[in-house]
C-alpha cells in the first residue's frame, strides 16, 4: 500500500542486505512476523478484534443489520466489506473519501470471502424476498508498517469467525443486541487466507515492512484454501507496475504452498476459536 | 482435463480458442492516440491524451511523466443500467490497468506531465478489462508514447474441471455447477513474456494454474498479431 519516499541510500541498503539473505529487522526473506490477536475491542458489535503482525495493526469488526435481499438472490443474506486507511495509521493516509488503496484492499478481501462461500448466506435469510441479514465487515488500519493486505484479510476472517448472531425482535422488526452463544453461520471447510509476496531488489520477500513495500517492484497476493490437505488457489491479485517472470512465479507458488502448510493450522485455530 | 461436466462451448469454440477479434486504430480524430478492440461481443475503446502538464501541480513528478488510467462501463453496456461515474469496481480496474500499462511505457523523457488513458466499454460480454487493455496498448502505440514492448491481454480460467481460454459471460458469471468458474485475467508482455497483470477468483490447483498461464501466453500471441495488424493497417480518420 505504501507510497513513502525512501532515500536511495536506504533502498540500496535494504537490497544489498537481501542479496545476502538478510533483512534489516533480522528476519529471513520468507519469514513472517509474529501474529497477535486480541478479542473484545467493542462489545456493541457482533465481534471486533485487534490483529497485529509486528507493528502493522488493524481493528476489524462485524455488524449485522436488517436489509432487503437483492432481486437475483431473494433467499440470501448480503455482505459488504469496507476498509478505512485512517490518517492515524500512516503519514500517507488522508481524511475523506476512500482512496484507491483502501478501495483495492476492501475489494480484494470482499471478493476472497464472498467467492469462497465462507459465510452461509442462505441461513441469513429471514423472509424470502423481503428480509435478510446484511453482514458488514469494517476494517480500520491503526498502524501501517507494511503488508496491510495480509493483516487486514486475516482480521476480517477472525472477526467473522467470532461474530455472534443478532437477536431479532419480530414484533418490532428490529435487532436487539447479539446472542451470547449463537454464532453466524459459516462454511468452515472453505476457509482460505491470503499471503502477499513482494519482489524487493531481486529477491521474493514475504510479509514486507513499510520500507520494503515502498521500494518493491511488484506484489502478488495468493489466497489458498484446503483441498484434502493440499493447498488450492482461491484468489490472486498482482499489484504495482513490475512484471512477473516465469522464475519469480515458480518461486512464489512454492513459497505460498510451504507457508500455507505452516500457517493454516494456526489461522484455523484463531478463526474458529 | 477429461471427466468434467463442461464438455462443449455454446458458441462451438475449442476450449483454447479466442473469440473472433477485431481492432481499429485511430478512431477518435481529436485524440493523440485511439483504438478499439473487440473480442466476440465485448467492445472496448481507448483514447490517449498527452503527454500534457499535470494538475494539480503537487502530483507532478520532476523525474518522469506519469500514466493515469480511467476505466468505465457505459450505462447501456449491460442489461441492468449502470449508474454513470466511478464505482469501486471501476476504480480498481483502472488501477490494475494503469499498473499493467506502466510496466512497458517509459515517460522519463516527459517530466511533470501526465498521459491520460480513457477506456470505455460500450458493450460487455465478459473480459472487459482485458479488451480495454488491448485497446489501450494500441492507443498508446498510436500516440507515439515510448514503450519498451507491447502488452496483450486475455482471460483464461477453469469451468468445472475444464481449462478454458477467453471466457464469455456465461462461463464467467452464469456457470456455477460442479467446481464452478474460476476466471483469471492475464496481461503478457510481447518480448520478455512476463506477466504485467494477474487476478484470480475461484478454486484451482497450483498445477492447473500453471497450465492456464501457459495457455494465456499462447493466446496472447494471437492477440498480439491482431494488434500488430491493426497498427500496420491504421487508416487515420481526418479531423475536418
Amino acid at each position: 500500500m505504501s507510497n513513502f519516499i525512501i532515500p536511495n541510500l536506504q533502498k540500496e541498503k535494504i537490497e544489498s542486505y537481501l542479496k545476502e539473505g538478510k533483512r534489516l529487522d533480522g528476519r529471513k526473506a520468507e519469514e513472517y512476523r509474529e501474529l497477535f490477536v486480541e478479542d473484545g475491542v467493542s462489545e456493541n458489535s457482533a465481534s471486533a478484534v485487534r490483529v497485529r503482525f509486528g507493528k502493522t495493526e488493524v481493528l476489524a469488526g462485524v455488524h449485522l443489520a436488517l436489509a432487503v435481499p437483492y432481486p437475483d438472490s431473494p433467499d440470501s443474506g448480503t455482505f459488504m466489506t469496507s476498509a478505512e486507511l485512517h490518517p492515524m495509521a500512516s503519514q500517507q493516509f488522508d481524511i475523506g473519501r476512500p482512496g484507491i488503496n483502501s478501495v483495492e484492499l476492501a475489494r480484494v478481501i470482499d471478493r476472497g470471502i464472498r467467492e469462497s462461500g465462507f459465510i452461509d448466506m442462505k441461513k441469513l435469510c429471514i423472509k424470502e424476498g423481503e428480509k435478510v441479514y446484511q453482514v458488514f465487515v469494517d476494517i480500520v488500519a491503526i498502524n501501517d508498517d507494511g503488508n496491510l493486505l495480509d493483516v487486514a484479510g486475516l482480521a476480517a476472517l477472525i472477526a467473522l469467525g467470532r461474530a455472534r448472531m443478532p437477536i431479532y425482535n419480530e414484533e418490532e422488526d428490529k435487532i436487539e443486541g447479539y446472542s451470547e452463544t449463537e454464532k453466524i453461520p459459516l462454511e468452515n471447510d472453505v476457509l482460505s487466507f491470503s499471503m502477499t509476496f513482494h519482489k524487493v531488489g531481486n529477491v521474493i520477500v514475504a510479509d514486507v515492512g513499510h520500507e520494503e513495500e515502498a521500494i518493491s517492484k511488484f506484489r502478488l497476493t495468493v489466497a489458498m484454501g484446503d483441498n484434502g490437505g493440499v493447498p488450492r488457489i482461491t484468489a490472486m491479485q498482482k499489484g504495482k507496475a513490475g512484471t512477473i517472470s516465469s522464475d519469480d512465479m515458480e518461486t512464489i507458488l512454492k513459497l505460498a504452498e510451504s507457508k500455507w502448510a505452516e500457517m493454516f493450522p494456526k489461522v484455523k485455530e484463531y478463526v474458529f476459536k | 482435463m477429461g471427466e468434467g461436466i463442461y464438455t462443449k462451448r455454446e458458441d462451438g469454440r475449442a476450449f483454447t480458442d479466442v473469440r473472433s477479434m477485431k481492432a481499429n486504430v485511430g478512431i477518435v480524430p481529436s485524440a493523440d492516440g485511439s483504438a478499439s478492440f473487440e473480442t466476440g461481443k465485448t467492445k472496448a475503446i481507448a483514447v490517449v491524451r498527452g503527454p500534457r502538464t499535470l494538475h494539480p501541480q503537487h502530483m507532478q513528478n520532476a523525474q518522469t511523466g506519469i500514466l493515469r488510467v480511467s476505466y468505465g462501463m457505459m450505462p447501456f453496456s449491460v442489461e441492468d443500467r449502470i449508474r454513470p461515474g466511478p464505482n469501486r469496481r471501476s476504480e480498481e480496474i483502472s488501477k490494475v490497468t494503469e499498473w499493467a500499462l506502466s510496466s512497458v511505457v517509459d515517460l522519463s523523457g516527459f517530466p511533470n506531465t501526465v498521459v491520460d488513458v480513457f477506456v470505455q466499454i460500450p458493450q460487455a460480454d465478459a473480459g472487459t478489462r482485458v479488451a480495454g487493455i488491448n485497446a489501450a496498448a494500441l492507443a498508446l502505440a498510436h500516440a507515439g508514447i515510448p514503450m519498451k514492448e507491447m502488452v496483450s491481454a486475455i482471460g483464461v480460467g477453469k469451468i468445472d474441471k475444464t481449462l478454458v481460454v477467453d471466457l464469455d459471460k456465461f462461463e464467467d458469471s452464469v456457470f456455477h455447477d460442479g467446481e464452478g468458474s474460476t476466471d483469471i485475467p492475464v496481461v503478457v508482455t510481447s518480448r520478455t513474456k512476463e506477466i504485467a497483470l494477474l487476478q484470480l477468483d475461484g478454486k484451482i490447483s497450483v498445477d492447473e494454474f500453471k497450465q492456464t498461464i501457459e495457455m494465456a501466453k499462447k493466446a496472447c500471441d494471437d492477440v498480439l498479431k491482431v494488434q500488430i495488424d491493426a497498427l500496420k493497417n491504421m487508416s487515420e480518420v481526418k479531423d475536418e
